[in-house]
């Protein structure tokens, strides 16, 4: 068996130093830091086991208590002859629901969550969400005619199919992010705004439109889908 | 130090009944700590030592944690209500209106297992938008931030194959409605959902289905996924800690 010889030699020149040094290299991606700035380290047993055992023991009060005063809803025998009128999934579908009664089955019901299953498994896997950084720091000027321009778009097409429960949100987002544009605090409430990142303003539009979706979907739909007030009547 | 009850214990501890069980001496120095961690087997998945600013509750106001309390609630429960449940119709049916009847306590068993299930869903989700505003998906957590997202949705499978089962309107036409979206797939839409379903419409045969799927198939991907969630936390370098917040000041 023959070895080809290495590329790469080690070994001692005549000007070496005799005493070795060490080198760090440090890539773009990867920081130096002093591991001491996470603070110190308790031993699991008893520190940790003894606070989840606390959080398990609220958590039981806190269901047992809900438990005897809310009793979970049975309805009449399932009958696939009797329509009612509205149909609802479960609350945490209604959002979906919420988005069938503006757009096409297809888009509504598995082009959406489809993209928002994948958006959200990438997310680890983008430079832009690992480095988080302020949005309005870089080229100001030109991002804020991408973003605009985006929002626009957006809001024109939301306005085509009168999806005006996901225009509210995505409004509401988009105020806030032109806030930060214009605003020149660097403390309190806007001074924070002003630091968050492209996929903080991302995910809060998403948050706020899936929260505006699912209250709405939940408590504000009545028979055939049209608006109803949560404390009005209605024959249902 | 010297009172009865230590003086039990002390006793106690020294049994070859007792140090044949736990294999370690009193828990008193950091040696024998580590392994009342490592060497227990519902243990070992956690680190032996934790960093003290992961402990505080605002680091991820334990919703990790009480994700795998909750599943584990439900398992329990849910095991209980499968002594009073037969999964055909209209069997299902009247086995809910025996909970509240005619079985002792039916009705809060029936009620803890409902709660836990909707908690479950809203912390998961607070769970994962919690992480997502830590960064606590950036690297080295990347794989694990995509095993949380399969969790997220087993437990909306898990939730939703569990809404069909008590039989009544409410939970037929929630799945009614659920299922013909499955209809709107290019193609395929109508295939998946005969298999879905085990037929053209929400019968006994999806009840089977959905009943198999919520009380084996799904609680055992959990439990697997699960599992490998929070091994992945230890592995990966415990909790995302930060020193500093977004917007340079120390929060923490």
């Amino acid at each position: 068996m023959t070895m080809e010889p290495t590329k790469i030699e080690a070994g001692f020149s005549s000007d070496a130093k005799k005493e070795p040094r060490r080198i760090v290299f440090i890539t773009r991606n990867t920081s130096a830091k002093v591991t001491d700035e996470r603070g110190p380290k308790l031993m699991t047993y008893p520190n940790l086991l003894v606070r989840e055992a606390i959080v398990f023991e609220v958590l039981v009060v806190i269901m047992v208590l809900i438990a005897l005063f809310w009793d979970a809803p049975l309805e009449q025998l399932a009958n696939p002859l009797l329509t009612p009128n509205p149909a609802k999934a479960p609350w945490y579908f209604l959002g979906l629901q919420e988005l069938l009664h503006f757009f096409p089955p297809f888009v509504a019901g598995i082009l959406i969550p489809t993209l928002v299953l994948i958006a959200l498994v990438v997310i680890p896997y983008f430079k832009v969400n690992v480095e988080g950084k302020p949005l309005w720091d870089e080229n100001p000027g030109k991002r804020l005619g991408i973003v605009m321009g985006v929002v626009v778009a957006l809001l024109i097409l939301l306005a085509v199919f009168d999806a005006w429960t996901i225009i509210v949100p995505t409004a509401l987002v988009a105020g806030l992010l032109l806030t930060a544009y214009f605003s020149k605090a660097s403390t309190g409430w806007l001074g924070i705004l002003r630091g968050k990142s492209l996929p903080w303003w991302i995910m809060t539009w998403f948050i706020a439109t899936a929260i505006c979706l699912t209250v709405v979907g939940t408590i504000f739909r009545g028979p055939g889908w049209s608006w109803v007030w949560p404390w009005g009547t209605h024959a249902g | 130090m010297a009172t009865p009850f230590n003086a039990a214990l002390e006793n106690l501890r020294a049994t070859r009944v007792w140090k044949s069980i736990f294999r370690r001496g009193p828990a008193l120095t950091n040696r024998t700590r580590s392994i009342a961690v490592f060497g227990n087997l519902f243990l070992h998945w956690l680190p032996v030592k934790v960093r003290e600013k992961s402990l505080r509750v605002r680091a991820a106001y334990y919703l990790g944690s009480l994700s795998l309390l909750l599943f584990i609630l439900l398992v329990v429960t849910g095991v209980l209500l499968m002594f009073y449940y037969h999964p055909a119709a209209p069997n299902a049916y009247r086995d809910m209106k025996d909970l509240r009847f005619v079985v002792s306590n039916g009705v809060f068993l029936r009620n803890m297992h409902r709660i836990g299930a909707h908690l479950m869903v809203l912390l998961v989700f607070w769970h994962m938008f919690h992480v997502f505003y830590r960064g606590g998906y950036k690297p080295p957590h990347e794989f694990n931030w995509v095993i949380g997202v399969v969790l997220l949705l087993i437990t909306l499978f898990l939730s939703y194959t569990g809404y069909l089962l008590p039989w009544d309107q409410l939970a037929f036409w929630a799945v009614t409605v659920g299922t013909n979206i499955i209809s709107a797939m290019p193609v395929i839409g109508s295939k998946v959902r005969f298999v879905a379903l085990g037929g053209n419409i929400v019968g006994e045969n999806a009840l089977l289905r959905f009943y198999v799927l919520h009380v084996v198939i799904l609680p055992l991907l959990a439990f697997l996924f699960i599992g490998v969630h929070f091994w992945r936390v230890q592995k990966d370098g415990g909790l995302t800690v930060r020193t500093r917040d977004d917007d340079g000041t120390n929060k923490d």
